[in-house]
């Protein structure tokens, strides 16, 4: 025997064209890692985005204001001196801030160019024969109206407005100078008009002025004839009682009824509308120095005092408990001790501007009682400062000179505590908590609470796994520890499959079906919720009386199925007999009952449907991971319980249950973060209002369902918006940092089993 | 055998009873719920009887005609201080809701009736539904046809006689006439006319891009007006045989006479359909059954959604979702295979897994403003400016539309496919790719041509489920692109055909809408369960199919597990 040595067939792995080919397939693998590196890492990218995306919407929220010069052309531009002559008593803007206006004690009307102070018009005011301008107050800023008063007892109102026209595509603004009573003035007492006080509505004017010695008030109605269109005025005049301070300023609330009069440090409050005359009914001590400024804020409702010692001071007229008004001091805003010189008032949000005598300039949002800008921006004592209707520009005035600054405080009213802590809002009788972030009229009041939405998504999730809790973890026990195999492989897909059920048809069974339901059957729900369990307990004692003959021929963990009818026919009795059980106990009508005997309200939609809808819709998912969870636990943990002679129930309680508990945990944890999220449910079965009532029988407002309904509603970049990106941002954390922890708790699990 | 009760108790038996109750009351609740669904869902097309009966209340009596919708029971003080006279010593009361229809002439369409009170029922076998175009069902008899001013039929009974069975005929004929004009006017309005205008539209924007380019040669402007002109000349034609059509389907009165006894004329053209339940069999009911359902799967809704079909929002469902397929799935399964089978495993993969995972968990209303702010502000405002500036002010891609409702679902269920495609990978024993690679393939044609083909169940699991769970989300599609009633299909007959940045009708947001805006929530309420039932239905669907390929899957790699 000899072993043939044949050489190996002779084959070149190397031909051109093999290598070619070779070369491809390494390109193409390259390609394919690259692609799918690439592919993989911006799908993982694009879920980083959200998070991201919601805070870069969040962020302006909480940044603070900047001032700087106006910026023209990228420069800087230059103080300038004031134009006209004599000194100023009023000092505005139009809206774009490019034309400002300026009032001067000799009469002079100045409209000029905001970045230069070249004049563009200039008007004088008719001076009556023989007087002199003494006083000028501002009726509103928003409405551009002022008033002037005169040597004589006359008094003029004025208002500047501006029209836009745009000759060849370019926009001019041309200004021009209104008077609502007529160029005619109104003789209003015969003292010297130093202060003035008028508010109006559209037709009846009431104007107060006088000087320290004594007021006098005119009242004024302007009809339009409707045939002619004539212009018709009724006057009519009355003094005033004297005070015993020395009058400084005056404020007249618009609803005409309020008079508020500065002395040196205190305060008169007058009720012009008393029934026996008017009344001085409160005289308070605002300040403990010198008040150098008092003025009214946006809306009308509340007044900001400034003293020399650096306070500002929010007030407004609240009733106490004789419903009696107080002029209430509301909340106070300090900045350094240096006296505070001047005052301005946003145009169309609730904030104002303080500067002091060393020239730092204050911005404010009375809500957010936020400070949003502290800046030191000229130096020594301002004499006047102005806003500009959108509050992005203000006017400095000093010694003569006029500097224009730029101002970015996009979100002033937005802050730690107008978020979570109670606010006392302008007409509330106490601070509270309210979400309530848009009205019909411009000067309303934004309130941005979170804590209402905040507590009905934690009462909705309360009460969602009050009742889904219960039914799913025992459920996934039984499920999981009792049901024979068979069965378990049917339910437990059945269970399941509801997890992907829409949940905008729970929420629409809920609000359309369950909710006029239990309203017919309150009492039968609850005699239901107790009946049912005992009927359970009674049936499975009847059970076992059964003779063993009969039970056997059931096998054991079909109880669940021998249940069913059981169930049913709690249900219906319960129903049945709910009607008899209402009419001995609660005289035929639980919910009169209720609001009678116990004052609780009820509303048709309210925490109870949405624990039942929600409840269902957390059931799955709670079931689906503590049936995984129970299940998992090694056989024969249990079976050497069972062999020391513990019941099944012992076996399950001091065994099964412990050593699962993570997981249980983790299942409590996800559902929770699902009842939280949860919106169309929410949005369908409540009446959506943001109160704070624990009141199972009343309604509330979640954070998901308020965004659905206010998200498309809000303007691109506003507060609102920027405020239900944030709503979004505390959903996403809260279910991002809950899901995630019982994720760490379930492969903590899996690795404590992984060594049994 | 007799057990003491303390003893039993000892045991634990009552928790172990306690605890099988929560699963049979789980069973109940779905089955329960399911049931509602589809028997409220299902019983709305059955032809119900309409009754008639003379209903006394306080001593006035009126004839009432109706179907009877549902029953409860009421206290009889709460009557009684309604200022009805209820007999003495009655607790509790019968009311019915009935559907008496006839909105025009009573102002509602649904009343409360007592029971008690209700005598002389009978059920006519010449009364008559006619479900119309406007002011919902018309429920009376039938007095006479008129064509144009000629009286052409007229009966004065009640009693079934071959006369009154001639004018019904006659009454058929003539609604059957109308359906057909109906159908060629529908087709002149909304697709002839329809396409007419979507051209002039494009014009307009084509000039104004011209403008807006100062483009000064004047022949692109006279095409564009030439191409106007035509088009307004054929406009016009349409609109001469629009006229004429309607004289033509306006042609045919009835007069019906109402419960209250007064005769009212309705036109021919305003019914969709008249039937006489009452002397209808079971055959020619089942009929009626079978083409309501078809009606409600294929026809446009009408009467603000409360009547008619939910095709649109059927279409647009679909539509929506086959886009978010078609996005979701390469980048799902990209990822998956980057985690599973390039990323280095460590720290960072477990913590990208974990991420991925709990995305699934973020409520969707996140995803709907995420999506509202970034893809339809941001990207879409952005889309504008570049390439669609001649229709601005007015948004093209910025605002809400159906390309961005799909990304948004994409990318709000892309952690599914990525999870069960990784499932599905993690499954596929080393072995076989080791064996691939040992033959001296590459790791890309290891992946291309075993190890995805192996995984294909899985993704397809991943996928389904992620279109079972866009199909059922409504939340986010509130802020980037439904709505209740979108004027075309978007996809259609005009170029680009597919119009993605149009708003869409979507099924789950019809029913939010029908059943909780609707200004007629009673009348509708029937429909939206029918809508619950086919969402329903598609979903489970859906999902058992997922359920039975993840099944399948695990039956066929256990073999190859050794």
């Amino acid at each position: 025997m000899s072993i043939e040595n044949t050489s190996a067939p002779q084959i070149d792995f190397n031909t051109p064209a093999q290598l070619r080919m070779r070369k491809f397939r390494a390109l193409k693998d390259k390609l394919a890692s690259g692609g799918i590196a690439v592919g993989g890492i911006s799908v993982i990218v694009a879920i980083l985005l959200i998070f991201f995306y919601l805070l870069y919407e969040v962020m302006p929220l909480f940044q603070s204001a900047k001032v700087q010069p106006w910026q023209q052309n990228e420069q800087a531009i230059e103080s300038y001196s004031v134009p006209g002559s004599g000194k100023t008593l009023y000092l505005s803007m139009e809206e774009q801030a490019e034309i400002g206006v300026r009032v001067t004690d000799q009469g002079e009307v100045v409209f000029f160019n905001t970045l230069n102070g070249s004049v563009i018009k200039s008007e004088t005011i008719d001076i009556p024969a023989n007087s002199s301008i003494t006083g000028l107050s501002t009726i509103s800023d928003p409405l551009r109206q002022f008033a002037i008063g005169f040597s004589n007892g006359d008094a003029l109102v004025i208002q500047h407005n501006y029209t836009s026209s745009y000759p060849d595509g370019e926009r001019v603004i041309t200004p021009a100078l209104i008077y609502p009573l007529g160029k005619a003035p109104i003789h209003i007492g015969n003292r010297p008009l130093k202060l003035l006080g008028i508010s109006h509505t559209e037709e009846n004017w009431n104007l107060i002025g006088g000087d320290e010695t004594g007021l006098t008030q005119t009242k004024i109605s302007v009809e339009e004839n409707m045939m002619t269109g004539e212009i018709e005025t009724t006057t009519e005049s009355e003094a005033l009682p004297q005070f015993n301070l020395k009058a400084q300023k005056l404020l007249l609330f618009p609803d005409r009824r309020w008079l508020l009069v500065a002395g040196k440090s205190t305060l008169a409050v007058v009720d012009l509308k008393a029934e026996d005359g008017p009344r001085t009914t409160q005289v308070i001590e605002a300040s403990k120095g010198n008040i150098t400024n008092f003025q009214m804020l946006l809306g009308g409702n509340a007044v900001l005092i400034a003293d020399d010692l650096g306070k500002v001071s929010q007030w407004f007229l609240i009733r106490d408990e004789d419903t009696d008004w107080k002029f209430t001091k509301i909340r106070e805003f300090s900045g350094g001790n240096a006296a505070v010189v001047d005052l301005t008032i946003e145009h169309r949000r609730k904030g104002f501007a303080s500067i002091d005598e060393l020239g730092t300039l204050r911005l404010f949002n009375t809500t957010a009682e936020r400070n949003a800008l502290t800046a030191t921006v000229i130096k020594g004592t301002a004499d006047s400062i102005s806003y500009a209707p959108r509050s992005n520009a203000m006017f400095i005035e000093k010694d003569g000179q006029l500097s224009l600054l730029e101002i970015h405080n996009e979100h002033p009213d937005v802050s730690w505590s107008a978020l979570w802590d109670k606010v006392w809002y302008e007409g509330y009788e106490e601070p509270e908590y309210i979400w309530q972030s848009s009205a019909a009229n411009n000067d309303f009041e934004p309130k941005y609470s979170l804590m209402p939405l905040a507590f009905g998504t934690l009462k909705a999730a309360f009460y969602a796994m009050l009742l889904g809790t219960p039914l799913a973890i025992c459920g996934a026990i039984y499920t999981a520890y009792f049901m024979i195999p068979a069965m378990r492989r049917k339910v437990k897909p059945f269970i399941e499959l509801m997890e992907a059920l829409p949940t905008v048809i729970l929420g629409f069974l809920a609000g359309l079906w369950l909710a006029p339901f239990m309203e017919n059957q309150l009492a039968g729900i609850f005699v239901t919720l107790l009946f049912v369990p005992i009927a359970i307990v009674a049936f499975g004692f009847a059970w076992a009386q059964v003779p063993n003959k009969y039970r056997f021929m059931i096998p054991e963990g079909w109880d669940a199925a021998l249940l069913l009818p059981v169930v049913i026919l709690a249900t219906l009795f319960s129903l049945s007999v709910s009607d008899g059980i209402e009419g001995i106990l609660f005289g035929g009508d639980m919910r009169l009952w209720m609001s009678n005997e116990l004052d609780i309200s009820y509303d048709q939609r309210n925490a109870l449907v949405v624990g039942i809808a929600m409840g269902f819709a957390v059931i799955p998912t709670i079931f689906s991971i503590t049936e995984d969870a129970i299940f998992a636990v090694p056989k024969h943990l249990s079976y050497g319980s069972l062999a020391l002679g513990a019941t099944p129930w012992q076996t399950l309680t001091r065994v099964v249950l412990p050593t699962a508990s993570p997981g249980i945990f983790s299942a409590l944890m996800i559902g929770m973060g699902r009842a939280v999220g949860e919106t169309m449910i929410v949005l369908m079965a409540t009446g959506n209002t943001p109160i704070m009532d624990m009141n199972i029988f009343e309604g509330m407002r979640t954070l998901a369902a308020n965004i659905a309904v206010e998200v498309p509603e809000s303007e691109v970049g506003s507060t609102h918006y920027r405020i239900l990106f944030l709503a979004a941002f505390v959903l996403f954390m809260f279910t991002f940092v809950v899901n995630t922890l019982a994720e760490l708790v379930r492969q903590h699990l899996r690795k404590k089993y992984g060594s049994l | 055998m007799k057990v003491s009760f303390t003893e039993w108790t000892k045991s634990g038996s009552p928790w172990v009873w306690l605890n099988a109750g929560a699963v049979a009351i789980c069973v109940i609740m779905v089955v329960g719920l399911l049931s509602l669904i589809a028997v409220r869902g299902l019983g709305h097309f059955w032809p119900a009887d309409i009754q008639q009966a003379t209903y006394s209340l306080n001593g006035e009596k009126s004839r009432v005609i109706g179907e009877i919708v549902e029953s409860e029971q009421v206290p009889a003080e709460q009557l009684r201080d309604a200022g009805v006279i209820v007999p003495e010593g009655t607790l509790m009361m019968r009311r019915d809701l009935m559907k008496i229809g006839n909105r025009d002439v009573t102002g509602t369409d649904f009343t409360w009736v007592l029971d008690n009170n209700l005598s002389e029922r009978s059920n006519p076998e010449m009364l008559f539904t006619a479900e119309r175009r406007e002011w919902g069902n018309f429920y009376g008899y039938l007095r006479a046809l008129k064509e144009g001013d000629k009286l052409v039929g007229q009966y004065d009974g009640y009693e079934k006689t071959p006369e009154y069975v001639a004018l019904w005929k006659g009454f058929e004929a003539s609604i059957e006439r109308a359906l057909i004009i109906r159908k060629d006017i529908y087709q002149i309005e909304k697709h002839e006319i329809g396409s007419i205008n979507y051209e002039l539209e494009r014009l307009r924007l084509k000039q104004r891009a011209l403008e807006l380019k100062e483009v000064s040669d004047p022949a692109p402007y006279a095409e564009i007006e030439a191409r106007r002109k035509e088009l307004n000349t054929s406009y016009e034609g349409l609109q001469q045989s629009l006229i004429d059509l309607y004289t033509e389907i306006n042609r045919d009165t009835i007069i019906a006479e109402v419960s209250g006894g007064q005769e009212i004329d309705i036109a021919v053209a305003k019914i969709v359909r008249a039937f006489r339940p009452n002397d209808m069999s079971v055959g020619a009911k089942l009929i009626h059954y079978a083409e309501k359902i078809k009606e409600f799967v294929s026809d446009d809704p009408r009467e603000a959604n409360t009547e008619g079909g939910i095709f649109p929002a059927i279409f647009g469902t679909v539509m929506m979702v086959v886009l978010m397929s078609i996005l979701v799935t390469p980048f799902g399964v990209i990822a998956a295979v980057y985690l599973r089978e390039y990323a280095k495993q460590g720290f960072t993969t477990r913590l990208i897994r974990i991420a991925v995972n709990n995305l699934a968990g973020v409520p969707s209303i996140v995803y709907g403003v995420f999506g509202l702010g970034f893809f339809v502000y941001f990207l879409g405002g952005n889309i504008d400016r570049l390439f669609y500036p001649e229709a601005l002010p007015s948004p093209t891609f910025g605002t809400g539309g159906l390309v961005w409702a799909s990304i948004t679902l994409a990318l709000l269920t892309v952690p599914v496919v990525i999870v069960a495609t990784e499932e599905g990978l993690s499954r596929i024993p080393r072995a076989v790719r080791e064996g691939s690679l040992a033959l001296g393939a590459t790791k890309a044609e290891t992946l291309w041509k075993v190890v995805l083909p192996m995984a294909s169940p899985a993704m397809m699991t991943g996928v389904i489920l992620a279109i079972a769970r866009a199909a059922g989300e409504v939340a986010p599609l509130m802020l980037v692109g439904v709505v209740k009633l979108a004027p075309s299909l978007p996809l259609d007959a005009n170029y680009p055909f597919l119009h993605l940045d149009q708003k869409f009708m979507h099924l789950g947001f019809h029913i939010y809408d029908v059943g909780f805006q609707s200004p007629n929530v009673e009348a509708a309420r029937p429909l939206v369960y029918a809508t619950a039932l086919l969402l329903v239905a598609v979903i489970a669907l859906l999902n058992i199919s997922a359920v039975q390929i993840r099944n399948h899957l695990r039956e066929k790699y256990k073999s190859l597990e050794m």
